[in-house]
């Protein structure tokens, strides 16, 4: 029995039966981490705290006390989630040396759950990008193949997971930063309904869009990992007073309606992502579900809305960093050009263009013609999305327009390189949840992703009828 | 010449509000304290954090807008209005854009050449204060103890036309913010301070340029400002020159404004709308239930003084020139007090001691259940009411003390024993018996030298009302 | 379309960030390019459409006012690349 290999569930089930104890599967998982380290998947390695929480899970079992839903389980977490006490560098060295004073929401329900944290994963700098390249720890390769991008921003938690370094990552999707690299890495990744799971403690790249989510290597434990870190924070205003057990769903699509937006697939792309999600969905015609075809008219603005939206909100949330409070500091005599030095020393180059955006969209005289525009084309996206959810249970697409590429590639136009989310940024626009399932590989075997979309806190219902997919293909 | 000209001003007022905890976090919301000792992760712009809105700070602004005639928004939302400083840990502003908590209103006061003047009120929106730095040893120290506290800006419309009555306008203001309750409205301790936008104008001419001057903390900075900066203006328009649209500072110890630095000058707060608060929706029931809270303002107890307790005009005036001490008398006339000793007591005991010298704000350490225990004991004839004032009311003052406990523990307590005090008279009488024969010759001033004597023999004890009654029986003979 | 220099730079200072003379050619050409995209947004007929404020539906989300411990000082300056101890230190600021 390869340990690492198991799913979440099974090694749970197996560590609380006594079958395995919580310091031998943690060992394992550090000696995986080690033969893989080359993918760069971590930025932070907590071997010593994991050790040391994988045995005080063994004493309580061995006690026979009351245990967590994730006991003795090596999780990894995105590293823009603050962790108190362990570094939480965001990938930007502007933050290289930060250790914050306290937990985000869900690591505290990570370690009530007993869980056991093993490393930050790496990501893009403060979540801005599609390949984790733009990380000031170098980019994180692709488990599948290590000379392609595991896909972005959440790459390292989902490589991580595809190469068997935890058995469930947390990532963050702004506008597809769990279910792009969920796609590219072959595993499956949820970004749950805004406002279900707590940001409290997620150092924040566009407010209204952000959402923690998790990464699994199979649906069964993707709702695990969800049931342990969603439910209400009252440190979130916008947290929802929704807490359901997201364990308790039922496979199978028989008679549900599947949505198929004509505007996902009237569009260039890649002919192999396209044929092998249009298979899937006669497979979830074969098991039952009746395939719609549905209109989202404004899908082709949503791109333009998102970064209009995310870019602005970016702007202000990264504008505390200035040198003054934590992280690095540049010299300099004047507290103004701490400000400048500091933010241009330490910041990368994608990130500084999105700030740049975003305080060009919000500043006076262009406020009206971009930002609260998109502000209205977002209601409009948000009232589609909600129409057609009225009509059909899902609404099926790709997940990306591609497979991974390969590492490096150069888009000296970041418009061009935009384009990688866009079947992934309509839902953040609208709130709603959606998850990204393997649904087969290209002819070079690189994972194809699909994207269910549903309605407003349907996560069970997204769960059965992506595990019956999953039990489709085998 | 500045005859020949209008000046007009405009206010903006920030009042912290007197809650117990900041506006988004829960750490509490005093004055003072070590730097940073009032501070979290929420407070001091940590990455990560998020804000829970306060609902008394919430409360307390509907409150001011309604003691001040506001229309209350049903629905009002919160903005970001970004900027970069030290102070500023998040480097933006929560604050209220374009749908403020309150809007309209107005303060009626009396003008300073004494006629009735009325200034409207433009908006009271909700926001957070910033943190202090203190500059020394060439360096600044950044100080978050005050970020978050909540902060109420009232901003007026442009309706004032002299110094002088920007202060009258203030000082009425003030007064109905301390009556709501809902702040301290020190301005030594900066809960209340002042920017002021001003320009002037030909007689009968298109208004001019405005400037700000921001952060005004005394009702005496205010006007010598403001009429610093009137000078300036016309003196410059005299001269040919033009008034520059700016943001100024005053320099209170000099004497002087100037203008900011062009960097800071030039702002472009791109404000748009918080995500991380939802808005706050105001139903007639709320508001109705916040309005029953606030209490009774400056008019209707001076209306209640005069008519129901006889007070003269003048005194209901000055028990109602602070609402600590209208909330003292009405305190101690709850208790059974009788409304005019209360009063007398407190204009004039009372007052010497709440009013520090030169300073604007009023501190009273009494309870009304105190005061109105030591004037019982005077009614009672327990003790004398010079023993209360010079004795008992200065070492209760300030303390739990109870009164009566003060009067044993000074050994205070008259006698009223007739017996005792007959024979402590007619051994005076025996010792000074040509006194008496003076008394008994008509010069009746002379009792006053018994009642000296008398006091003298029984260490203060004696109530002066038996030993009066005693010695005008005994002398007449 | 290119954001002229002028632009760029008064962008610049709105965000505390300065550039070398390519960077900034390059970041004129870059904004120009994606605000060219973000035109796409003139195809969308959004008369009447009131804009979002929030895309949630929940409204007063407020906390009752109660007072908590603060944290430890020493917690906080922990990270502070320059304090004495009792407070952040930045150069003189002039006021």
């Amino acid at each position: 029995m390869d340990i690492v290999k198991l799913s979440l569930t099974d090694v749970r089930d197996k560590i609380a039966a006594k079958k395995l104890s919580s310091v031998e599967v943690t060992k394992a998982i550090f000696d995986r981490i080690k033969e893989t380290a080359d993918l760069n998947t971590l930025i932070t390695v907590t071997e010593q705290s994991a050790l040391e929480k994988a045995a005080e899970v063994d004493g309580k079992i061995a006690r026979g006390e009351k245990i967590g839903a994730l006991a003795g389980v090596p999780i990894i977490v995105k590293d823009n989630i603050s962790t108190s006490g362990i570094r939480t560098t965001c990938a930007s060295r502007f933050l290289s040396n930060y250790v914050p004073p306290f937990d985000a929401t869900v690591i505290k329900k990570l370690k009530a759950a007993d869980a056991v944290i093993v490393g930050k994963a790496n990501m893009d700098e403060f979540a801005m990008g599609s390949s984790n390249e733009n990380s000031a720890f170098g980019p994180v390769r692709n488990a599948v193949d290590p000379t392609r991008v595991p896909g972005g921003s959440s790459g390292g938690s989902a490589s991580s997971v595809a190469a068997f370094q935890a058995f469930g990552a947390l990532g963050s999707d702004t506008g597809g930063s769990i279910r792009q690299p969920a796609s590219f890495c072959g595993v499956v990744g949820l970004k749950p309904t805004y406002s279900a799971v707590s940001r409290f403690g997620l150092v924040a790249f566009a407010s209204s869009l952000d959402q923690i989510g998790p990464i699994t290597r199979c649906v069964r434990d993707n709702a695990e990992l969800l049931n342990v870190i969603a439910g209400h924070d009252e440190m979130d205003s916008t947290s929802a007073f929704v807490k359901e057990d997201y364990t308790d769903y039922k496979t199978g699509v028989k008679g549900k309606t599947i949505g198929i937006a004509k505007e996902f697939f009237d569009r260039e792309f890649s002919a192999e992502v396209k044929n092998a999600v249009l298979a899937a969905a006669k497979l979830y015609e074969k098991a039952g579900a009746v395939l719609k075809e549905i209109s989202i008219s404004s899908f082709d603005a949503a791109l333009a809305t998102y970064y209009i939206i995310a870019c602005a909100e970016a702007s202000s949330n990264l504008a505390r960093f200035d040198g003054v409070k934590y992280g690095l500091r540049a010299d300099a005599d004047d507290y103004i050009d701490i400000y400048y030095k500091s933010r241009t020393a330490y910041f990368g180059a994608e990130v500084k263009r999105r700030i740049m955006i975003g305080n060009y969209v919000l500043s006076s005289g262009y406020y009206d013609a971009y930002y609260l525009k998109a502000s209205k084309v977002r209601t409009k996206i948000k009232a589609e999305f909600d129409a057609a959810l009225k009509e059909c249970d899902f609404i099926l697409g790709p997940t990306s327009p591609t497979t991974a590429f390969k590492l490096g590639g150069d888009f000296t136009d970041p418009s061009e390189a935009y384009t990688a989310d866009i079947f992934t940024v309509p839902v953040n626009i609208a709130g709603n949840p959606a998850i990204s399932i393997p649904c087969g590989a290209d002819k070079s075997g690189l994972p194809i992703g699909l994207q269910l979309i549903g309605r407003s806190f349907g996560e069970r219902e997204l769960f059965g009828a992506a595990e019956t997919l999953e039990k489709e293909l085998g | 010449m500045t005859a020949d000209y209008e000046i007009t001003i405009g206010l903006e007022i920030h009042c912290e509000l007197k809650t117990k905890s900041k506006i988004f976090c829960s750490c509490p919301n005093t004055f003072g304290g070590e730097p940073n000792t009032h501070c979290c992760p929420v407070c001091s712009g940590f990455p990560g954090v998020l804000p829970v809105l306060n609902k008394t700070a919430v409360e307390y602004t509907v409150k001011a807008g309604l003691a001040l005639g506001c229309d209350i928004s049903r629905y009002s939302k919160w903005d970001r209005k970004n900027y970069f400083y030290p102070d500023l840990p998040k480097a933006w502003q929560t604050s209220q854009y374009d749908l403020p908590l309150c809007r309209g209103g107005g303060v009626a006061f009396k003008g300073a050449d004494g006629e009735d003047k009325f200034v409207r009120l433009n908006r009271i929106h909700l926001e957070e204060d910033a943190g202090k730095l203190i500059h020394e040893g060439g360096v600044t120290r950044v100080d978050y103890n005050r970020c978050g506290v909540p902060l109420m800006e009232i901003v007026t419309e442009p309706d004032l036309h002299s110094p002088e009555d920007a202060v009258a306008f203030l000082t009425e203001l003030k007064n109905i913010l301390k009556y709501t309750g809902v702040s301290d409205v020190k301005m030594q301790e900066g809960s209340l301070r002042c920017d002021v936008n001003l320009s002037v104008a030909r007689k009968g001419g298109p208004l001019g340029t405005r400037t700000e001057t921001k952060n005004l903390n005394s009702f005496r900075s205010v006007l010598r400002s403001c009429k610093y900066e009137a000078e300036r203006q016309i003196e410059l328009l005299e001269s040919g020159g033009e008034v520059v649209q700016e943001t100024r500072r005053w320099d209170d110890a000099a004497g002087e404004g100037s203008g900011m630095r062009g960097k800071e000058n030039a702002h472009d707060y791109r404000y748009f709308p918080e995500p991380d608060l939802m808005p706050v929706v105001m139903s007639d029931e709320d508001i109705e239930r916040i309005r029953a809270t606030i209490p009774a303002l400056k008019q209707q107890r001076i209306d209640k003084y005069t008519a129901e307790y006889n007070l003269s005009d003048y005194d209901a005036a000055l028990i109602t020139a602070d609402v600590a001490i209208a909330d003292l008398f009405d305190g101690t006339v709850a208790e059974g007090a009788n409304p005019k000793k209360a009063a007398n007591f407190i204009m004039g005991d009372v007052m010497r001691l709440a009013k520090e010298p030169g300073s604007e704000d009023v501190n009273i350490k009494i309870t009304p259940a105190q005061l109105s225990a030591m004037l019982s004991l005077v009614e009672q004839g327990v003790v004398s009411l010079v023993a209360v004032q010079k004795e008992i009311f200065p070492k209760v003052w300030g303390t739990d003390a109870d009164p009566a406990a003060v009067v044993d523990k000074l050994g205070l307590r008259q006698s009223n024993d007739t017996a005792e005090i007959e024979a402590a008279v007619k051994e005076i009488m025996a010792a000074n018996e040509k006194v008496v024969n003076d008394y008994r010759s008509g010069n009746t001033k002379v009792v006053s030298f018994f009642v000296g004597q008398v006091m003298k023999a029984t260490k203060g004890k004696a109530n002066p009302k038996v030993v009066n009654e005693v010695l005008s029986r005994l002398l007449k003979g | 379309m290119k954001i002229d220099r002028k632009e760029v730079l008064h962008i610049a200072e709105l965000s505390r960030l300065t550039f070398t003379e390519e960077e900034l050619d390059a970041m004129g050409e870059q904004m120009g390019s994606v605000l060219e995209k973000f035109r796409r947004l003139d195809e969308v007929d959004v008369s009447d459409v009131p804009p979002t404020a929030h895309i949630l539906p929940f409204v007063n989300v407020l906390r009752e006012d109660k007072a908590a411990e603060p944290m430890p000082r020493e917690e906080l300056l922990k990270n502070a690349p320059e304090s004495d101890g009792s407070a952040y230190i930045v150069p003189k600021v002039l006021e």
